[in-house]
């Protein structure tokens, strides 16, 4: 009984009965419905998932033929979201940052068309807005046997953009790989030789070595698998123009709602970020001789980012789990292609925990590299 | 507490939330017809909103094709078709609606498929309507068949069979296509209408409502193949025998009706009449309504309240109305169609 009154002992205690509880009610409630479900002769489990899909999707990143499986079906879609999701969070970001910075401008002109901008875009659902662009696209453009040749070979209708395409082979892949390694490498060296500057205080140009080592290894992967660059120039076929990349409508209005919307909630963030940061370091930077601009650049965005990281680590993690809207406008996310999915084989309980999982685990993936992002702009107290 | 194993509980919670959802089945079945006395009407999912099979009138009344077999249903149990309330579902949650006993039967367009009839713990009534997925083209295209279809875009609905019959139908033939699948119907009938999409596909009797609130209608044609076979039918749940009989029977008997040229206005007349089976199946003689748990005059007041076959087909999807359809398939067996009815005896 002595041992109970222990601090440590009840707070183990009590920490262990929690769990417990959890882990119970997980228990009861999982095996309550498989038995329900056997009860009424609902197949149950996820070996669906091996089976053949048998559908197209409009969009893939990897191979996808109707002749795949379920997973791979899945796979897709799942690609198709992070790859929507992270070229909106990058055009947002940017648009959001020059938004909320125009907010603050001593023009007044400039400062309302921003203050207009934010309003206009985030007051209004996001879903009404992915049918205004998508409807826009769609009535506003020409069918495509009536397609638009902007410049030779670049064609707009409502099915999208269609531009001239480079074949693409292995060959252009190991390039690419080489060119990554080189952004790599560059970077590298121009820390390494700000270091040794700040060591020896000698000023040595490092901008020719980081070009050098940005090229240099490109150079050598063109030379040594000599990539033959065929271009496919788009042809206007009985229904489609064939041949070339395509930028579809669903993807452009889903990409366009997504970031717009978001870079209005950015823009807000980013402004209480720079107004979160005290007069004074203006006019400290000032009496340093910084300009506007550098001060900003330097002196005050720094600072202000340590107000900015966690709201839009939220800001990131709705625009992501926002991206399922897709399905509204049709843009095969992972929403889409688990909605066919559950309808096809019946299996809904599955689906939608694999769709939990999926947000889930992207979300906290999003939430870990804001926070490492965030725990190195913090305030270092030293 | 640390951050991770916090996420981890919520994490469990979701997933216990999840699972929670399919819990709300009801305890014991073999009680539906008990369960439905008891409220006093009976549940039964329809569309939302579809031309012809299920919509809300201007007065917020139900009307349309399967709204009147959930009409036959409550008067063969309760002698009054009113007594029914309808629950719109998308194609998406039909079928978990009936598993979890939210609704009693699901009278919505809906495929009887293999996989559906052994996978879900459900079963399929009598088919009430013959139908088939078509293609739906402008005119001006000038396509005369699906086969012509190669690289063109098609604009399809998700959450149907009609994705996967569409590749069945073009992949056998190598034709390569590409389809835009839009879950909002408004937005899937303007991808088509603004030519987005080259063609339009969904079952046939669907096109036709498409094809009436077109702009133009005559500038569509509905191509000649139907690529796949939509026999559309009443659902209910697996573990009771006796309701399934009787939304079948209800089925039936308005087939049978038709059969035997009883209908809404002459029902009475038939009370009289010598014909051993009408006597049989009105309850004017033998117990087949105890069979089934319900009154002996069931199949009377199934006529009586919505007609046979025939009305019922001609006052929602008949050649009188926007849809404009005829009987096609749906024609008596004697005519040389696929309605049959078993015998009543």
């Amino acid at each position: 009984m002595r041992l109970f009154y222990d601090l440590r002992v009840r707070a183990v205690f009590y920490q262990v009965l929690a769990v417990a509880g959890v882990v119970a009610t997980g228990w009861y409630l999982a095996s309550n419905v498989s038995q329900k479900l056997a009860e009424q002769n609902i197949v149950t489990g996820f070996a669906f998932l091996g089976r053949e899909a048998g559908f197209v999707i409009s969009q893939s990143f990897i191979d996808y033929k109707p002749t795949d499986t379920f997973a791979r079906a899945l796979l897709t879609g799942v690609l198709n979201t992070i790859w929507v999701s992270s070229l909106a969070v990058t055009f947002a970001t940017l648009i959001g940052v020059v938004i909320g910075i125009a907010r603050l401008s001593s023009n007044p002109m400039l400062r309302s068309l921003a203050f207009f901008y934010v309003e206009v875009l985030r007051n209004v659902p996001l879903l009404l807005y992915l049918f205004l662009w998508y409807g826009l696209i769609i009535t506003m453009l020409p069918p495509v046997r009536e397609a638009i040749e902007l410049v030779p070979h670049v064609f707009v209708s409502n099915s999208g953009l269609t531009i001239p395409a480079m074949m693409w082979s292995p060959a252009h892949t190991n390039v690419l790989v080489a060119f990554a390694a080189g952004v790599v490498l560059a970077m590298l060296v121009r820390r390494r030789m700000i270091a040794q500057r700040v060591v020896t205080g000698q000023a040595r140009r490092v901008w020719p070595w980081v070009l050098m080592s940005l090229f240099a290894p490109v150079l050598i992967a063109v030379l040594f698998f000599q990539p033959e660059i065929v271009i496919e120039y788009p042809e206007k076929g009985r229904f489609r123009l064939t041949g070339g990349a395509h930028l579809k409508p669903e993807f452009t209005a889903l990409l366009l709602g997504l970031t717009l919307s978001a870079s209005a909630g950015i823009a807000e963030t980013v402004r209480s970020g720079i107004l979160s940061v005290q007069k004074g370091q203006w006019d400290a930077a000032k009496s340093l001789g910084f300009n506007r601009g550098m001060s900003l650049k330097l002196v005050v965005l720094p600072q202000a980012l340590r107000v900015i990281i966690p709201p839009l680590t939220s800001s990131y993690l709705s625009l992501f789990k926002n991206s399922s809207l897709a399905t509204a406008i049709g843009y095969p996310d992972l929403v889409l292609v688990t909605n066919t999915t559950m309808n096809q084989t019946g299996q809904a309980i599955e689906g939608i925990a694999i769709m939990m999982m999926v947000y889930l685990g992207l979300s906290i993936m999003i939430s870990m590299l804001m926070n490492w992002y965030n725990a190195r702009v913090a305030l270092k107290e030293r | 507490m640390s951050k991770f194993s916090a996420l981890r509980i919520a994490a469990g919670f979701g997933m216990a939330l999840g699972l929670g959802l399919a819990m709300s089945a009801p305890a014991h079945a073999q009680a539906t017809l008990d369960a439905v006395k008891k409220r006093g009407k009976v549940l039964c999912g329809v569309s939302p909103v579809s031309a012809g099979f299920s919509f809300a009138d201007d007065k917020g009344v139900r009307r349309g094709f399967d709204s009147d077999v959930c009409r036959a249903i409550s008067a063969a149990v309760f002698g009054d078709p009113e007594k029914v309330e309808s629950v719109p579902l998308s194609t998406n949650v039909r079928f978990q609606a009936l598993q979890s006993g939210e609704i009693d039967v699901l009278s919505r367009q809906t495929t009887w498929t293999f996989s559906r009839d052994n996978s879900l713990g459900l079963d399929f009534g009598p088919v009430v309507f013959y139908d088939g997925q078509g293609i739906m083209v402008p005119a001006k295209l000038n396509v005369k068949s699906a086969s012509e279809l190669a690289s063109a875009v098609v604009c399809v609905l998700p959450g149907t069979t009609t994705q996967q019959n569409l590749e069945d139908f073009f992949r056998p033939r190598n034709i390569k296509y590409e389809s835009v699948v839009i879950e909002n119907s408004d937005e899937w009938r303007n991808a088509y209408f603004t030519g987005r999409c080259d063609a339009i596909t969904t079952d046939r009797s669907d096109l036709a409502s498409v094809r009436s609130v077109a702009p133009d209608p005559k500038a569509h044609v509905i191509l000649p193949e139907t690529i796949s076979k939509e026999p559309l039918a009443p659902v209910v749940r697996q573990n009771d025998a006796n309701w399934r009989d009787i939304v079948s029977w209800s089925v039936y008997a308005m087939v049978a009706a038709e059969e035997l040229k009883i209908t809404q206005a002459n029902v009475e007349t038939f009370l009289t009449s010598k014909n051993p089976e009408v006597q049989r199946m009105l309850g004017v003689t033998g117990d087949l309504g105890k069979m089934l748990g319900l009154e002996p005059r069931w199949a009377f007041n199934v006529i009586k309240g919505v007609g046979n076959y025939e009305e019922v087909f001609n006052r929602n999807l008949g050649p009188d109305t926007r849809i404009g359809l005829s009987r096609g398939p749906n024609k008596l067996w004697t005519e040389g169609g696929l309605l049959y009815s078993p015998p009543f005896r």
